[in-house]
């Protein structure tokens, strides 16, 4: 079976000690986190996790309920096949001498990045997007050499009014044909 | 009225209805243990091994369904519950083990005896805590105590300061859990028992596979309700047995490595199997891509995480075994099957796999017969892990749950003794055997202490074949007869019971065994046999690693003959 990207999205109880929970069964499961972003939710004492892996769909939907059986994980879901904004927050410095400051800034403004540092020989920028718009400016800025990169990782949310589906009560899943049976 | 940390466990522990613990002190519970005697209705029954803690309290829990309880000091005695956790986790068993912690502020400064036994446990509990502050401590072990035995019971782990023992806080009783990310199915959804039906009243050849979870949901009078109105032939895993009655006219014992040929037959040619609280283990399927080819197959389990792991399933049912077969029962046709039944029948003919070898030889398969014969089959029997405790599945009949206790998912060597304990402390009033290999006993032999001091009256019977039996069986079949590494040389297991203060009589011929098992159960307290059984002895029916389930290996022929078995009615 083909691997793609999964978006999974948790709320999980704002305690010491979950996130470890919740990375550890990944880890039992020889998954590679893609990207993991952890922060407050609209409901007090629930953190919003959202994880981004590579696999399978059969192994992710193992990974997912294995993680719905964690007391500490009050709800999650795998939105990867709904339509949703992904975004993403990376901080970026970049070397800049006066002959290349302008057109680093012309850069980030096609971006719609925001300079948030200058010093003499750098510049630090701020870019929001999803994965493609990210990486497309960082390759331009590559040419000006780059000293620095901090990424938060993706946040990710279902478009519309409905917001994340409830948790999916569907187990059927019909059995594979297998060979040399 | 304020109260201590220690005062305040122990009126949650009596809350939850614990009348007896497993344990061992330590710095860190000093405080716990000052304050226990303030509690007579607490039992606490001191080990001599923190690993037997953590076994009794699984084998309490086998036998008598409650939550069983173990403690251990922090550090050390920590670490040495965490085979018994580990074992309680993969055969689904409802404990809650309490370790001590240093004081709250050297948590992380890598103080005397400390560890972090919440981190090790992580993946072997169902959940776990920590008790940082007196005032939650009430609160903590009422939760536990409710996720260890509801949905599918585990292992809970309470972490607990020296100081947060001796801290005050006032004693709040939690009137109610809440756990909003906790969620146990329930009945089984409408649309899929339906389908389920269907597919039950249209097979030919449909067959049960029972385990474990029968047992857990009580579900075993339901379990033979649905099999009978639907006349579906029942087989069971290791951990199944007893959850159906062996000598029940559609019982056909125990599939899988070990299983019996008839069994693993029945699984290779039925059409639909209905797996009922088992999780396809590796032990069970045999290769995977020969599991069942010609089936459909329904599983039905509490936990969603099991549907599909292992083997896809045409239709899952998620929710608690007993209500689901109730509900299954009224919707399934009455049915003969005739011809399948008779062709099953024709199988347990030709594969008499449960026959004994005739002879003057020390059998252990006929000893276990002989136990069963004694106890008439009203012993709970708890076994370790080897070649006895096959053979215990194998020639002890069970017809009642809870009555077969054994380490499945784990095979932890070293579970039988004090598992057995556990049960009897249970279950004072049953008899209690404890089918043991010298291999594995020696992994906790030093419980036969407990035993003395606690007057727990557990009957021992080591198969004593001078080997690690099962590595052996493998050696000889697989590997060439290099025995290596398997060889024991045992100790004269009868003066150590003597040594322990303990009654013990050694079996070397056949004709001693029924006297010496009817000795050791008209002794008062705790006995020792040590039966000198013949030394390269094999379990059989054998699937090979990695083989489907019909390859297996038989007896060799001319070595069998007829050993009566019990007829079923």
């Amino acid at each position: 079976m083909a691997t793609t990207k999964h978006t999974l999205v948790a709320l999980v109880n704002d305690k010491p000690g979950v996130l470890n929970r919740v990375v550890s069964l990944f880890r039992r499961r020889g998954f590679n986190i893609d990207s993991i972003a952890v922060g407050h939710s609209e409901v007090q004492h629930l953190s919003r996790v959202t994880i981004i892996v590579n696999g399978t769909t059969y192994t992710v939907e193992q990974v997912r309920k294995q993680l719905d059986k964690l007391i500490d994980v009050v709800k999650i879901f795998d939105i990867t096949s709904e339509k949703n904004t992904t975004r993403e927050l990376a901080l970026v410095k970049v070397k800049a001498t006066s002959a290349t400051r302008s057109e680093i800034l012309e850069i980030a403004d096609i971006f719609r990045a925001n300079i948030v540092d200058v010093a003499s020989d750098t510049l630090t920028i701020e870019i929001t997007g999803d994965e493609d718009k990210i990486e497309s400016m960082l390759k331009l800025l590559k040419t000006f050499g780059i000293k620095e990169i901090a990424r938060t990782g993706r946040v990710a949310m279902v478009r519309g009014t409905l917001g994340a589906p409830p948790p999916e009560d569907k187990p059927v899943r019909s059995r594979v044909k297998r060979e040399n049976a | 009225m304020k109260k201590t940390g220690a005062q305040i466990l122990c009126e949650s522990l009596i809350a939850e209805g614990v009348d007896v613990m497993f344990g061992f002190p330590g710095g860190v519970l000093l405080p716990f243990y000052d304050t226990l005697p303030q509690y007579p209705q607490i039992r606490h029954i001191l080990v001599r091994h923190e690993q037997g803690a953590a076994h009794a309290a699984d084998g309490y829990a086998r036998a008598t369904g409650k939550v069983g309880v173990c403690m251990a000091t922090s550090g050390p005695g920590a670490t040495n519950l965490v085979t018994g956790i580990a074992n309680a986790y993969l055969d689904s068993v409802p404990m809650v083990a309490i370790t001590g912690q240093v004081v709250r502020e050297q948590i992380g400064k890598d103080a005397f005896q400390e560890i972090d036994i919440t981190g090790i446990t992580l993946p072997i509990t169902k959940h776990s805590y920590v008790a940082m502050d007196t005032a939650h401590l009430a609160k903590i072990v009422h939760e536990a105590f409710y996720i260890a035995r509801t949905g599918r019971p585990g292992p809970v782990l309470i972490d607990i300061p020296k100081d947060v023992f001796t801290d005050q806080a006032e004693l709040t009783v939690p009137s109610r859990v809440e756990l909003p990310g906790y969620k146990i199915p329930s009945q089984g959804h409408p649309a899929q028992l339906k389908n389920a039906a269907k597919l039950i009243n249209e097979a030919k050849k449909p067959l049960i596979i029972a385990g474990r979870g029968v047992i857990i949901s009580g579900a075993s009078s339901a379990l033979r309700e649905f099999a009978e109105k639907a006349q579906v032939p029942v087989i069971t895993t290791l951990l199944g047995i007893g959850c159906f009655p062996e000598n029940h006219a559609l019982s056909y014992g125990m599939a899988g490595m070990h299983g019996t040929g008839y069994a693993n037959k029945a699984m290779e040619s039925c059409d639909l199997l209905i797996a009922i609280g088992m999780r396809f283990d590796d032990r069970v399927t045999g290769k995977i891509s020969a599991f069942a080819p010609h089936a459909k197959i329904i599983h039905i389990d509490l936990d969603p995480a099991e549907i599909g792991k292992n083997v896809p399933v045409d239709i899952p049912i998620v929710g608690d075994v007993k209500p689901v077969l109730i509900s299954l029962q009224k919707l399934v046709e009455n049915n003969s099957r005739i011809s399948w039944l008779r062709q099953l029948d024709e199988w347990r003919q030709q594969h008499p796999m449960l026959d004994i070898k005739d002879g003057d030889k020390l059998l252990p398969q006929r000893i276990i017969r002989e136990i069963y014969e004694a106890t008439n089959g009203d012993a709970i029997v708890v076994t370790g892990v080897g070649q006895h405790q096959m053979w215990a599945a194998q020639h002890y009949f069970f017809d009642k749950p809870d009555t077969f206790i054994s380490s499945g998912g784990l095979g932890t060597m070293g579970f039988g003794l004090p598992a057995a304990m556990g049960a009897k402390v249970g279950k004072p009033d049953k008899t209690v055997w404890c089918i043991d290999g010298d291999g594995s006993i020696q992994m906790t032999i030093q419980e036969l202490a407990t035993l003395v001091q606690d007057d727990i009256a557990v009957k021992i019977a080591i198969m004593n074949n001078g080997y690690l039996g099962m590595v052996r069986q493998w050696q000889d079949l697989f590997y060439k007869k290099n025995y290596v590494a398997t060889p024991l040389s045992c100790p004269d297991f009868v003066k150590i019971a003597e040594a322990y203060c303990m009654a013990g009589i050694t079996v070397t011929k056949r004709e001693e065994v029924r006297p010496a098992i009817d000795k050791a159960m008209a002794h008062e307290g705790p006995f020792l046999v040590n039966f000198m059984v013949e030394p390269e002895e094999n379990v059989y029916p054998m699937v090979p690693p990695g083989e489907s389930n019909v390859n297996f290996l038989e007896q060799p022929k001319k070595e069998v003959s007829a050993w009566q078995r019990r007829s079923t009615p």
